[in-house]
């Protein structure tokens, strides 16, 4: 029987696992010391949780546990790594390399470190979505302390060269951060064979609770550190003050270990769904997949619909929760800035939906989806001018359109 | 942000889609909008030349769900109305109507630019000046 509204929107947040929830719930009521208190057994047993916890969440990402620092979740972790690197290597330079198309966790943090003196290179990415390690290496100057790349991008899942970008960096002792949220739990991710230095990521993405992340810093070859962006208690080896979030890091570390182990299998079933959706999508005319097709995450699709706009299309599929890069579901009115870096043309911008698949969704769910969405696209299209317009081969471009 | 039962309604079971004659000089056409701002309008008004009644609308809209009830209600308000009562249409009595909040008025706006637009076409065909929109918007 299939229930309503069907939730195809797992890259903004996923459901708690109920194993993660389970694993999370004595850490509530009646283990539920401070971490950081050394005199008594509630502080131990919590402290002995949290180090589990670590261990687990290490083990995903090929790394030791104490190189895991916990934070609120990835914006968090974002912020301290880079703004943490800047300050803690200002007497090596002041340079830092991302992309455009990255997080605003990101791009917003090296707008702030531009007004204190940073110099920023945003680089742009191909109309597939990925950037070069050629276009990196030619970017790097003697000055550049470090360079952010985003593991799997949030809007398209594409993968950027991730392994080769960290050689790269390892080569010109240049440090490498990569924003791994989309990726850690769903795809393997190797921080050692990656050459990563820094990496942050979050448990409510990968079926763990909300308010609880990491930043992997590496502690050899080289030995990275990163100058606090808190002041308090100097927990989490100084880095990070602030008392830790037990529960949330109890159920952090299930939620890891559960994707170590179920990892092979799921993004598997997953690939299978989302290639079967966008198939059948893809099948509609004038509809066109956004980002690379083969560096790609498993569960994500985003697909542009052209000649009807994506919020008008949202609620034409009520019962189907997915996000779209069109400007009217944001505040600022303007379409996504990812899909605008491809050189998409603001109609395709407009139009596009991004389905992020899950570990709870069905086959019967998919089915219900590509109905849906077909039947609501040629709805809207029926109303469409533009689309009336394209139907007599009229070139759009050559119309002049009243800017409002 | 969840829509108001008018919104939802005219989206549902939009009023008057389709398409009049444009060669036709009984018919005016607004088409207001850019794709890369998410929403254009194209408005139609077929007019009566012996009486000055908008006797048929007919609307065609991409954009969200607001944009599409805003131009359905519009042509609905349209018939029947002469050309000055036409003009006379406020953007703030479709926000009203609709319940639109604050982000969804430019669609309100739209609307009424393009009723504006139809009129201005239909008279431009028949050798009338264009009227002038004596308000601004914000």
């Amino acid at each position: 029987m299939l229930k309503l509204p069907i939730y195809l929107d797992n890259n903004s947040t996923t459901q708690v696992d109920p194993r993660v929830f389970e694993a999370m719930t004595p850490y509530f009521l009646e283990a539920y010391g401070n971490a950081a208190s050394k005199s008594h057994p509630f502080g131990w047993k919590s402290e002995e949780a949290v180090d589990y916890a670590r261990e687990q969440i290490a083990q995903l990402i090929g790394g030791n546990e104490k190189e895991i620092i916990f934070t609120s979740g990835a914006t968090e972790s974002n912020n301290l790594a880079i703004k943490g690197v800047f300050e803690m290597y200002a007497s090596k330079g002041n340079h830092i390399i991302t992309l455009s198309t990255e997080h605003k966790a990101i791009l917003d943090t090296c707008k702030h470190l531009e007004k204190l003196g940073a110099e920023v290179t945003y680089l742009s990415v191909a109309g597939d979505g990925l950037v070069t390690v050629e276009a990196i290496e030619a970017a790097i100057k003697p000055n550049t302390i470090l360079v952010t790349v985003m593991y799997g991008n949030n809007e398209l899942g594409v993968l950027q060269p991730i392994r080769e970008i960290g050689a790269l960096c390892k080569s010109k002792g240049v440090l490498f951060h990569s924003d791994a949220t989309q990726a850690v739990g769903k795809i393997p991710v190797d921080v050692m064979a990656d050459h990563i230095d820094l990496m942050s990521f979050t448990a409510h993405k990968m079926y763990g609770p909300k308010g609880v992340g990491a930043l992997y810093v590496r502690r050899k070859n080289p030995r990275v550190k990163v100058t606090a962006q808190m002041d308090g208690g100097g927990h989490e080896r100084g880095m990070r003050s602030g008392t830790l979030n037990v529960p949330g890091i109890v159920g952090f570390g299930k939620a890891c270990e559960i994707a170590r182990l179920e990892m092979a299998e799921e993004s598997v079933r997953l690939q299978k769904m989302r290639d079967r959706l966008e198939e059948a999508l893809l099948q509609l005319e004038e509809s066109y997949l956004n980002g690379n097709k083969t560096h790609r995450l498993p569960h994500t699709s985003n697909i542009s619909f052209k000649y009807v706009e994506g919020e008008g299309l949202m609620m034409g599929i009520k019962d189907i929760a997915v996000s779209s890069g069109s400007a009217c579901t944001s505040a600022s009115l303007e379409p996504s800035y990812v899909l605008k870096s491809l050189g998409l043309d603001d109609e395709l911008a407009h139009s596009s939906l991004r389905f992020g698949l899950g570990r709870f969704t069905t086959d019967e769910e998919i089915d219900f989806t590509v109905q849906c969405v077909s039947e609501a696209v040629n709805k809207l299209r029926d109303m469409s001018p533009l689309w009336e317009m394209f139907k007599e081969g009229i070139d759009l471009k050559s119309i002049e359109w009243s800017e409002h | 942000m969840a829509y108001s039962d008018k919104v939802v309604d005219h989206y549902t079971n939009p009023r008057n889609i389709g398409t009049l004659d444009k060669s036709k000089n009984t018919v005016g056409t607004g088409l207001v909008g850019a794709p890369e701002c998410g929403d254009v309008m194209r408005l139609q008004i077929e007019v009566n030349h012996e009486t000055g009644i908008i006797e048929d609308a007919k609307f065609k809209t991409f954009g969200c769900g607001s944009a599409i009830a805003s131009s359905s209600l519009a042509t609905e308000w349209l018939k029947g109305k002469s050309i000055d009562e036409a003009l006379k249409i406020d953007n703030m009595e479709i926000v009203e109507e609709l319940a639109l909040p604050p982000v969804k008025i430019h669609c309100s706006v739209l609307a009424e630019d393009a009723i504006r637009s139809a009129i201005n076409d239909y008279r431009a065909k028949n050798g009338l000046e264009p009227i002038e929109s004596e308000k601004t918007h914000f």
